[in-house]
C-alpha cells in the first residue's frame, strides 16, 4: 500500500498499480487512449499526461504519463495543473489532424471514446492547415466494418488482437504518420475473438457490421441485462434493440466471468432473433398437412381437449431454455413425465460433469480465476470451438510465466511492453490431450492427440503420478507413462494448477479421469482448480433438474405409456438419430412444440406455440460453474408471442388447473419450493418489487429520442411505456440511474463524460477492472462438500477399431447462433476428417465422398485430411454445419 | 597530436590485415585484459578514464557498464546469454565518422568489442550495421572471420575459458533504429519501436537478457584505454572531457571531411581544420554534432568542443560531426529539411512525434512558400515546448526540436519576415476548458 | 511459390544467429530482395514460412523499413540523399536533373525498367555531398555532368 496525493487530496492506493489506474479508480476524469484495463500501459498516446512533483515543496513539477508512472508511496501529482491539461488538449489536436470529423455518419458516435476525450480535454478548434491523409479500407468479413481514416493510431487494436488474443492477422503496417491497422489483404479475421475490436478501438475504425446493417445510436436503444445463450460459460451481455428488432450484442462487464471480452459467436450469433421464418403465431397442422396460423384462444381451446384426451404426457425440456421455461413445462406434464431434453450421451456426460463439480465445489475457479492459473491440463476439450471464451482466458494463463520473469526483473505488472520483452517466448505450461489439432495449439507446451478413452487413460496415469494412492491404469505403454510424468511434474511445480475437462467428447471416462487428477492435485496443492465445460447455456441446470433424457422420453412414447409429446425449445433431430425421432413422432398422437425458431421438429408438429427467445423473455440459466444468472426481456414481443413459461401457464389454465405463478417472482419461488437444488436462484437478481429511491431501473439511456414519434403512425398521442410485471426494470429511459445500481439490473453502462461501454463501466467497478460495485451478479448453487471423494477405478475402455468422434466449430455447432446470418457466412464446409494413413486404408483421396454408417444411419460427406487425428479415427462435424443427432463417439466400420 | 583511433587508417581506407594489425600492436590490449585483469577491473578502468558515449548522448560508458548484472558470485543465476550490441547505425544527418572507423580499421572495432564483451560478461556480440554500409559489412565480416581463425573469438579464448560469438546484423533502414532500445527491437526482427526505460537494457535488453549498447567510436577507445591507462586517456583532452574525438564537417566548409583531434579543441580551430567557410563567406550557423544538436552561431566560435563545453552554450556535442551553413543560407530551408527528416523517420508510436512533427514540417513548408500566417511562429514555439524530453516516448522528437528551438532563438526575425504582411490572423488560443458542460 | 534453395539456406543460416529464430525476419526479407530485386506478396509469404512467422507479422516488419521494396524496382535503384549536408551542397539541383533526364518522379521506374528513383536520408557521405547511391555504389560531389557519366555505367 502507498499514500499518494492527487491535486492536494490524499489517497491510499496499491503501489503495484500505475497512477492512471489508481486515478480512474478514485473517480478522476483523466483521459487516455492506449491504456486499457486488460491491455495495461505502453505510453504511446501521451494522453494521460499529469504533473509529478518531487515533493511538497516542488512547485515546478514535471509532465509524466500517468499510465507509465508507478503509484509509489509519497507520490505527489496534479491532474488539474494547467500545463498538464494544455498538453492533454494538444494531444487531441494532434490526433485529430487526420481524423475525418465524420461523427454524424460514424457508427461510433455517441459512444466514442475519442469524442469523450475531446470533450474532456476541451479541444475544440483546429489550427492545422493542410490536407488530411486518407487510407483505403478493407473488407473484413461479415462481422466487422473497417474505416481506417478514423484511426488515431493508439495501437489498442493490435495490442488486443495480437498481444492479448494471439491473433495473427491484424498488424500495424507502415511507419511515421502513415501507419495502417489492418490485415495483409481483405478477408474475415481469423481470431474467434475479433468482435472485441469493436469495443477496444476508441473510435470508429472497427465497428459492428451487424449493427451497421440496421443502425441505431446507443441512446436510441432499449437494452436489458443479458446472458449469452450460445455456450455453457454464461458470459454477460447487453443486447440492444429498437422497436422489437434486436440490433446488437455488447459486452456486459462481469468481474468473474467475461469481464471486458466476448467471443464472436456470442457477439454476432443473436441474429436468429430477427429471422423472418420464426414462428410468430400459434400454428396448427391443417388437414392438408400444412401448418396454419390460428388465434390464441382457438388454439388454447383445441389444446385443452388434446391434453384432456391425452393418454399420458411426455414433456421434453431443453438445455438451451431457462429454468423457468423448463420448470413450467415440468409442472404442466408432471415431474414424472418431464425429460431434460438432452441426448442420452449428452445427458450422461452432463450428469457426470455435475457430479464432478459437486465433488470439487470448493475448487471451481471462475473464468477470471483461470487467467491466473500457472499450469493447465486440458482433457479432451477443444475449448475454442466448444466454450470459446475459455480459450481467451487460457491464453492469459500461459502468460503467467511472463509475469514471473518480469517480477524477477523488477518490472511492474502493468508495464505491458516490458513484460512481453522480458517474457519473450517463455510460457507457463499448457498440456492438451485432445483428439486433434485445435485453435489453441499455438500456446500449448505439449499436445497429445488421442482418442477419448486414451485421453482418460492419460488422465488416470497423471493422477497416479501425482499421488501413488491413485490407481494406475493397467498395461499403459511407456510413452503414455512418460507423458503422464511430464504433465504431473509441471502440475506439481505450479502454484495454481488447473484441470479442464468437459462433455464435448460425450465421454464419462474423461470426466472421471479429470476427477482423479483433481483429487490427486488436491493432495499436493491448496490452490488446484477444476474447470468443466458443458454443451449448452443451461446444460448444468438441466442436469440438476432431471436425469432423464430424450431416450427415456422416446421410450415412454414408443412403449405407448404416453401419446402426447410436448417439446419446449428443442429440436429433437439434434438429440437423436433421424429414424429414432421420426419413429417417436410417428408413435405420438400429438406433437406440441413451443419454440422461437423454425426447426425440423416444428416441421413435424401438430401444434406450435411461439415462445420468446432470450430477447423476449426473462429467465435463469445455470452456467458451467453452477452459477445461476438471470437474463431479462430486451423488448416486449408482439402478441401472441410470449414466454415459454407463460404458454405453459395458459395451458394449465386451459385444462382447468391454473397455476398461481403470475409473474417471474412467483415462478422462481415455485421452483425453489419444488426443487431444493435450485434454492438460491432467487438471489441471482433483485425481484420485481425491488426499487431504488422508489424507482425502477431503465432499459434505455436518458437521451432516448423520438419516443413520442415512434408510434405516431398508429396514434398521435405518445404511447405509455409498458409496465414490466416480471422485473424491476422499466421499458423506458425513466428510472434510477447511478453507480450504485444493482449490477444484475444494469442494462447498459453509461456515466457522465464516459459514453463508451468499456470506459463507462469503470464507474461501476470497485476498482478499475475489478468487481462490480455490489458484487458480480449471479448465485453459485453448488455447495462445498467437505468429504474427500474416492478415487475412481482407472479403467478406460479402449476402443480398438475405427471410431467416429465429434468435431465442433464455433460457427455451426451451436444451433441458435447457426441461424444468425452473419454466423452462417462464417460456417465451415462439412467434411469427414481422417489422417493420411486412414484415408489410404480406405482408398480415399481428399474431397472424395465417404459414406459412413453411424448407429445404423448412413451419412455421406466429402473427406479432408487432418494429419493430427489419431489412427482409425474419423472426425465428424457436429452441428448445423455438419451432422445433427449423431451420437459420438461411436465405433464405426467404414 | 597523437592519433589514437585513426592511427592505423590509410588515406584510401584500405584496412590492415590481421597480421598487420597485430604488428601495429593490435590485440595486445585484449590479451592484457583477458590474462591480467578481471572483467570488473576493465570496467572500472573505463569508468576512471571518463570515456563518454560518442553516439550522441555522451553518457559515461564505464557507468553504463557498471549497470550490467554480475554473475561471477552466482554463476547458476547467469541467464542464457548476455549481450553486447554495437550501434553502427549511423544515420544522424551530417554524421559519417563510424563509417571511417569500420572501413578504415575494422580490427580495432572487433578487438574493442571483444574487450568490452569481456568486461560486461557478454557471450554474444552483435554489430548493428546500417543497411547502406555494405563496404563496412564486407570489411568487418572479413575481420571477424580472421579474428575467429586467430582464436580471438570462439570458445576458451587464449585458454582463459572466455567465450564469445560475434555477428553482423545488417539493418533495413530507418533512423529510429539508432535509438538503442528501438535497435534492440529491430535486432529481434520486429518493427523498430523504442522501449520505455526503465527497464534499461542492462536489466532487460535483447531477447529480455542483460544487454549493453555502445556506439562504434565509443567502443573503439577501449583497447587504447586498457593499453595506456586512464590517466593517459584523460590527458588527451584539452578541456573537461578526456580522449580524442573524430570531428567532421560538411556543408559549406572549404574542405569537408573528418579529423581526429583532442576533445576540447576550440570550435574556431576546428573550422580552420576544414578550411573555414567555403568561398570566403561568413558563418551563419552550424549544427555542432549532427542534425539533432541545437545550432551554434559565430558568437560561439570560442567554445571548447567537448561535452561540457558545448553543453555550456546550450547545445550538445552530439556525434561531433558538424554541419556548417554560410551566410547565404535561408534558415527556413535548413529547418524544413531537418524537420522533414524527423517527421519521415518517426516510428509512428507516440502521438506528439508522429503527428506533431509533420505539422511542424508543414508550417515550415508554408513559411518557405510564402504561405505563412500570423501565429505560425507561435505554433512552432508551442511544438518546441511540447515535443520536449519526457513528453514524447523517446528522444527522437526532442532531438528534432533542438535545431528548431535554436533556429527560433537566433533567427526569429528572419522566420517572421516570411509571413506575408496581408496574411489573416490565425485563431490561436483554445477557448477555456469546454469539458464542464457535460 | 517457393524460394530457391540458396535463399532458403541463407535464411536458415541467419536463423541460427539469434536466440529466437524469428529474429531473422528482417534478414529473410533482405535475402529475398537480394535475389529478386523486391519482395512480392508471394515471396513474402514463402519467406515467412521459412522463418516461422505469419505473413502479417512479416508484412508489418517489411512495411516499416525503407530498404525493403514491396513493389517492383528497376534494374538499378538510385537513392539520392535528401538530408541536410546534401541539401546545403545542392542536392535539389541534382534531383531536378535526375528527374528530367530519367523522366520519372520519386518512387517511379523508367519505362525501360532501368532505373528506379528513391529519396534516402543521410547516406553518411556528407563530406561528398550531394551524394547518391546506385545499388551498393556510393557517388559523391555530384554535378549534372558527373551524373550523366555515372548513369552510363549502369546499363
Ligand atoms: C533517434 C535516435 C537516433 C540515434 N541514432 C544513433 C546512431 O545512429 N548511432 C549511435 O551510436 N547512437 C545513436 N543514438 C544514441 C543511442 O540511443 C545510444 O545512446 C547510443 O548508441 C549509446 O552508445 P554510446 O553510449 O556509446 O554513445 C540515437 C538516439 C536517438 C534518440
Ligand atoms: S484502429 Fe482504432 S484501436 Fe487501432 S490504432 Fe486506430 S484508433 Fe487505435
Ligand atoms: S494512456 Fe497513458 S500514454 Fe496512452
Amino acid at each position: 500500500m502507498a499514500t499518494i496525493k492527487i491535486d492536494g487530496k490524499q489517497f491510499e492506493v496499491d503501489d503495484t498499480d500505475n497512477l492512471l489506474k489508481v486515478a480512474l479508480s478514485k473517480g478522476f476524469d483523466l483521459p487516455y487512449f492506449c491504456w486499457h484495463p486488460e491491455l495495461h500501459s505502453v505510453g504511446a498516446c501521451r494522453q494521460c499526461a499529469v504533473k509529478q512533483y518531487k515533493n511538497e515543496d516542488d512547485t515546478e513539477g514535471q509532465i509524466v504519463m500517468a499510465c507509465m508512472t508507478p503509484a509509489s508511496d509519497g507520490g505527489c501529482f496534479s491532474i488539474a495543473d494547467q500545463e498538464a491539461s494544455d498538453f492533454r488538449a494538444q494531444v487531441i489536436e494532434w490526433l485529430m489532424i487526420n481524423h475525418p470529423h465524420d461523427c454524424p455518419v460514424c457508427e461510433e458516435g455517441g459512444e466514442c471514446h475519442l469524442q469523450d476525450m475531446t470533450l474532456m480535454t476541451g479541444h475544440t478548434r483546429r489550427r492545422y492547415r493542410g490536407p488530411k491523409r486518407t487510407h483505403r479500407n478493407q473488407d473484413l468479413g461479415p462481422f466487422i466494418n473497417h474505416e481506417m481514416n478514423r484511426c488515431i493510431a493508439c495501437y489498442r487494436c493490435v495490442r488486443y488482437y495480437r498481444d492479448y488474443a494471439d491473433g495473427d492477422d491484424l498488424r500495424v503496417l507502415g511507419s511515421h504518420s502513415n501507419v495502417y491497422f489492418g490485415r495483409e489483404a481483405d478477408g474475415a479475421f481469423n481470431s474467434e475473438f475479433s468482435g472485441n475490436l469493436v469495443e477496444v478501438c476508441p473510435t470508429g475504425v472497427f465497428t459492428d457490421k451487424t449493427l451497421g446493417a440496421h443502425y441505431n445510436r446507443k441512446w436510441d436503444m432499449q437494452n436489458a441485462p443479458g446472458i449469452c445463450t450460445h455456450c455453457s460459460l454464461g458470459c454477460n451481455t447487453s443486447p440492444g434493440s429498437r422497436q422489437g428488432i434486436l440490433k446488437r450484442i455488447q459486452n456486459r462487464y462481469h468481474g468473474e466471468i467475461n469481464h471486458y471480452f466476448l467471443c464472436d459467436r456470442g457477439r454476432f450469433g443473436a441474429g436468429f432473433v430477427n429471422r423472418e421464418d420464426r414462428p410468430r403465431q400459434p400454428l396448427v397442422r391443417a388437414d392438408n398437412g400444412v401448418l396454419e396460423p390460428q388465434d390464441m384462444d382457438v388454439i388454447l381451446s383445441s389444446l385443452k381437449s388434446v391434453l384432456a384426451e391425452a393418454k399420458g404426457l411426455v414433456g421434453i425440456g431443453s438445455p438451451r431454455a431457462s429454468l423457468e421455461d423448463n420448470f413450467a413445462l415440468r409442472h404442466l406434464v408432471g415431474a414424472n413425465n418431464f425429460y431434460n431434453g438432452m441426448s442420452g450421451p449428452e445427458s450422461h456426460a452432463s450428469l457426470a460433469a455435475l457430479a464432478l463439480l459437486q465433488e470439487h465445489a470448493g475448487r471451481l475457479p471462475t473464468l477470471r480465476d483461470v487467467e491466473s492459473c500457472d499450469a493447465v491440463f486440458v482433457l479432451g476439450e477443444d475449448v475454442t470451438q466448444f466454450a470459446p471464451r475459455l480459450a481467451l482466458s487460457l491464453r492469459q494463463a500461459v502468460r503467467n510465466e511472463h509475469h514471473v520473469l518480469a517480477e524477477a526483473a523488477n518490472i511492474p505488472k502493468w508495464h505491458a511492453r516490458a513484460v512481453r520483452d522480458e517474457g519473450q517466448h517463455f510460457y507457463s505450461p499448457l498440456f492438451m490431450a485432445v483428439p486433434a489439432a485445435t485453435r489453441l495449439d499455438d500456446v500449448a507446451t505439449e499436445l497429445f492427440h488421442l482418442r477419448p478413452a486414451r485421453i482418460a487413460e492419460l488422465g488416470f496415469a497423471v493422477a497416479a503420478m501425482l499421488d501413488d494412492t491413485a490407481p494406475m491404469p493397467a498395461n499403459i505403454d511407456d510413452e503414455t507413462r512418460a507423458h503422464a510424468e511430464t504433465i504431473a511434474t509441471a502440475l506439481r511445480k505450479a502454484k495454481k494448477p488447473l484441470v479442464v475437462a468437459g462433455t464435448s467428447l460425450g465421454s464419462e471416462a474423461v470426466l472421471t479421469a479429470a476427477g482423479n487428477v483433481m483429487r490427486a492435485l488436491e493432495s499436493v496443492h491448496d490452490d488446484a482448480g477444476l474447470f468443466v465445460t458443458l454443451n449448452e447455456a443451461n446444460s448444468l441446470g438441466m442436469a440438476m433438474m432431471s436425469d432423464r433424457d430424450v431416450d427415456h422420453a422416446f421410450e415412454a412414447i414408443t412403449s405407448r405409456r404416453a401419446d402426447t409429446l410436448v417439446v419446449m425449445q428443442n429440436d429433437l433431430y439434434e438429440r437423436a438419430q433421424h429414424g429414432k425421432v421420426d419413429a417417436a413422432i410417428k408413435a405420438a398422437k400429438n406433437l406440441i412444440v413451443l419454440d422461437h425458431s423454425m426447426t425440423a421438429t416444428i416441421a413435424k408438429a401438430d401444434y406450435v406455440l411461439p415462445a420468446g427467445s432470450f430477447a423476449e423473455a426473462d429467465g435463469t440459466l445455470v452456467n458451467n460453474e453452477g452459477r445461476a444468472q438471470r437474463f431479462f426481456q430486451v423488448f416486449i414481443p408482439e402478441a401472441p408471442l410470449q414466454e415459454g413459461w407463460r404458454w405453459c401457464a395458459d395451458l394449465n389454465s386451459a385444462i382447468g388447473k391454473p397455476v398461481d405463478w403470475l409473474g417471474m417472482d412467483d415462478l422462481i419461488d415455485a421452483i425453489e419450493a419444488a426443487c431444493p437444488q435450485f434454492v438460491g436462484i432467487k438471489s441471482a437478481a433483485p425481484s420485481t418489487s425491488f426499487r431504488k429511491a422508489g424507482m425502477r431501473f431503465p432499459r434505455s439511456p436518458h437521451r432516448y429520442s423520438g419516443r413520442t414519434a415512434l408510434y405516431a403512425n398508429v396514434d398521435v398521442r405518445e404511447k405509455r411505456p409498458e409496465v414490466d410485471v416480471d422485473s424491476a426494470l422499466s421499458y423506458s429511459m425513466e428510472g434510477y440511474h447511478g453507480t450504485d445500481q444493482p449490477p444484475a439490473l444494469m442494462a447498459y453502462a453509461w456515466t457522465p463524460g464516459w459514453d463508451s461501454n468499456q470506459a463507462a463501466i469503470t464507474r461501476f467497478q470497485d476498482e478499475v477492472g475489478g468487481h462490480l460495485k455490489g458484487g458480480d451478479p449471479g448465485t453459485r448453487l453448488l455447495k462445498v462438500d467437505p468429504n474427500v471423494p474416492e478415487y475412481a477405478p482407472a479403467e478406460p475402455k479402449l476402443v480398438q477399431g475405427w471410431q467416429a468422434i465429434p468435431r465442433y466449430h464455433i460457427f455451426g455447432s451451436e444451433s441458435q447462433s447457426a441461424k444468425a446470418p452473419a454466423i452462417q457466412e462464417r460456417m465451415p464446409r462439412a467434411w469427414f476428417t481422417l489422417n493420411e494413413a486412414g484415408a489410404k486404408a480406405l482408398g480415399l483421396a481428399a474431397a472424395d465422398t465417404l459414406r459412413l454408417t453411424i448407429d445404423g444411419e448412413i451419412h455421406a460427406l466429402p473427406v479432408t485430411i487432418d494429419p493430427s487425428l489419431p489412427d482409425k479415427t474419423i472426425g465428424v462435424p457436429v452441428g448445423a454445419h455438419g451432422l445433427m443427432g449423431v451420437r459420438l463417439p461411436a465405433a464405426v466400420s467404414p | 597530436m597523437e592519433k589514437v583511433l585513426t592511427k592505423n587508417i590509410r588515406d584510401n581506407r584500405e584496412p590492415m590485415t590481421i597480421g598487420e594489425y597485430e604488428q601495429a600492436g593490435g590485440w595486445e590490449a585484449y590479451k592484457k585484459a583477458l590474462q591480467e585483469m578481471k572483467p570488473t577491473d576493465v570496467s572500472a578502468l573505463v569508468k576512471e578514464a571518463g570515456l563518454r558515449g560518442r553516439g550522441g548522448a555522451g553518457f559515461p560508458t564505464g557507468v553504463k557498464w557498471s549497470f550490467m548484472p554480475r554473475f561471477e558470485e552466482n554463476p547458476e543465476k547467469r541467464p542464457a546469454h548476455v549481450y553486447l550490441v554495437v550501434n553502427a547505425d549511423e544515420m544522424e544527418p551530417g554524421t559519417f565518422k563510424d563509417r571511417l572507423l569500420m572501413e578504415g580499421d575494422p580490427h580495432q572495432l572487433i578487438e574493442a568489442m571483444a574487450i568490452a564483451s569481456y568486461a560486461i560478461g557478454a557471450d554474444i556480440a552483435y554489430v548493428f550495421l546500417r543497411g547502406e554500409y555494405t563496404e563496412s559489412q564486407r570489411k568487418l565480416q572479413r575481420a571477424i572471420d580472421e579474428a575467429m581463425e586467430a582464436g580471438y573469438l570462439g570458445s576458451d579464448i587464449l585458454g582463459t575459458g572466455f567465450e564469445l560469438k560475434m555477428y553482423l546484423h545488417m539493418s533495413a533502414g530507418r533512423y529510429i533504429c539508432g535509438e538503442e532500445s528501438a535497435l534492440l527491437s529491430a535486432l529481434e526482427g520486429r518493427r523498430a519501436v523504442p522501449r520505455h526505460k526503465p527497464p534499461f537494457p542492462a536489466a532487460s535488453g535483447l531477447f529480455g537478457q542483460p544487454t549493453t549498447v555502445n556506439n562504434v567510436e565509443t567502443i573503439c577507445n577501449v583497447p587504447h584505454i586498457v593499453k595506456n591507462g586512464a590517466e593517459w586517456y584523460k590527458g588527451l583532452g584539452l578541456h573537461k572531457d578526456g580522449g580524442t574525438k573524430i570531428f567532421g564537417a560538411s556543408g559549406h566548409v572549404a574542405r569537408p571531411g573528418l579529423v581526429e583531434l583532442p576533445l576540447g579543441t576550440k570550435l574556431s580551430d576546428l573550422l580552420d581544420h576544414f578550411g573555414g567557410i567555403r568561398g570566403g563567406r561568413k558563418l551563419k550557423a552550424l549544427l555542432p554534432g549532427g542534425g539533432s544538436t541545437p545550432l551554434l552561431t559565430d558568437e560561439h566560435l570560442n567554445t571548447p568542443m567537448d561535452y561540457e563545453g558545448v553543453g555550456a552554450v546550450g547545445s550538445r556535442l552530439g556525434t561531433g560531426t558538424m554541419v556548417v551553413m554560410d551566410d547565404q543560407t535561408p534558415i527556413v530551408g535548413v529547418l524544413k529539411n531537418l524537420e522533414h527528416f524527423y517527421a519521415q523517420e518517426s516510428c509512428g508510436w507516440c502521438t506528439p512525434c508522429r503527428d506533431g512533427l509533420p505539422w511542424v514540417e508543414r508550417i515550415l513548408t508554408n513559411l518557405e512558400a510564402g504561405h505563412g500566417k500570423p501565429g505560425d511562429i507561435e505554433l512552432l514555439d508551442l511544438h518546441v515546448k511540447l515535443l520536449g524530453p519526457g513528453k514524447t516516448f523517446c528522444a527522437h522528437a526532442p532531438g528534432a526540436m533542438g535545431p528548431l528551438e535554436s533556429g527560433l532563438k537566433y533567427f526569429r526575425d528572419e522566420l517572421a519576415a516570411l509571413i506575408p504582411p496581408d496574411a489573416e490572423t490565425l485563431e490561436l488560443t483554445q477557448p477555456a476548458n469546454a469539458a464542464s458542460n457535460n | 511459390m517457393k524460394l530457391s534453395k540458396t535463399e532458403i539456406e541463407a535464411i536458415q543460416h541467419e536463423m541460427t544467429l539469434y536466440e529466437d529464430p524469428g529474429a531473422a525476419t528482417i534478414e529473410a526479407l533482405k535475402i529475398v530482395q537480394e535475389h529478386r530485386g523486391w519482395v512480392s506478396d508471394e515471396s513474402l509469404e514463402a519467406a515467412a514460412a521459412v522463418v516461422g512467422v505469419t505473413p502479417t507479422q512479416m508484412e508489418a516488419v517489411a512495411t516499416f523499413y525503407n530498404l525493403i521494396f514491396r513493389q517492383p524496382v528497376g534494374r538499378h535503384v538510385i537513392m539520392i540523399c535528401d538530408s541536410i549536408s546534401c541539401y546545403l551542397t545542392g542536392y535539389e539541383e541534382i534531383l531536378a536533373y535526375l528527374k528530367k533526364t530519367l523522366g520519372i518522379e520519386f518512387g517511379q521506374t523508367t519505362p525501360d525498367n532501368r532505373f528506379t528513383l528513391l529519396p534516402i536520408c543521410c547516406l553518411g557521405n556528407c563530406d561528398n555531398g550531394p551524394a547518391m547511391r546506385i545499388n551498393t555504389d556510393y557517388h559523391g560531389r555530384l554535378t549534372p555532368d558527373k551524373v550523366d557519366a555515372i548513369l552510363a555505367e549502369y546499363p
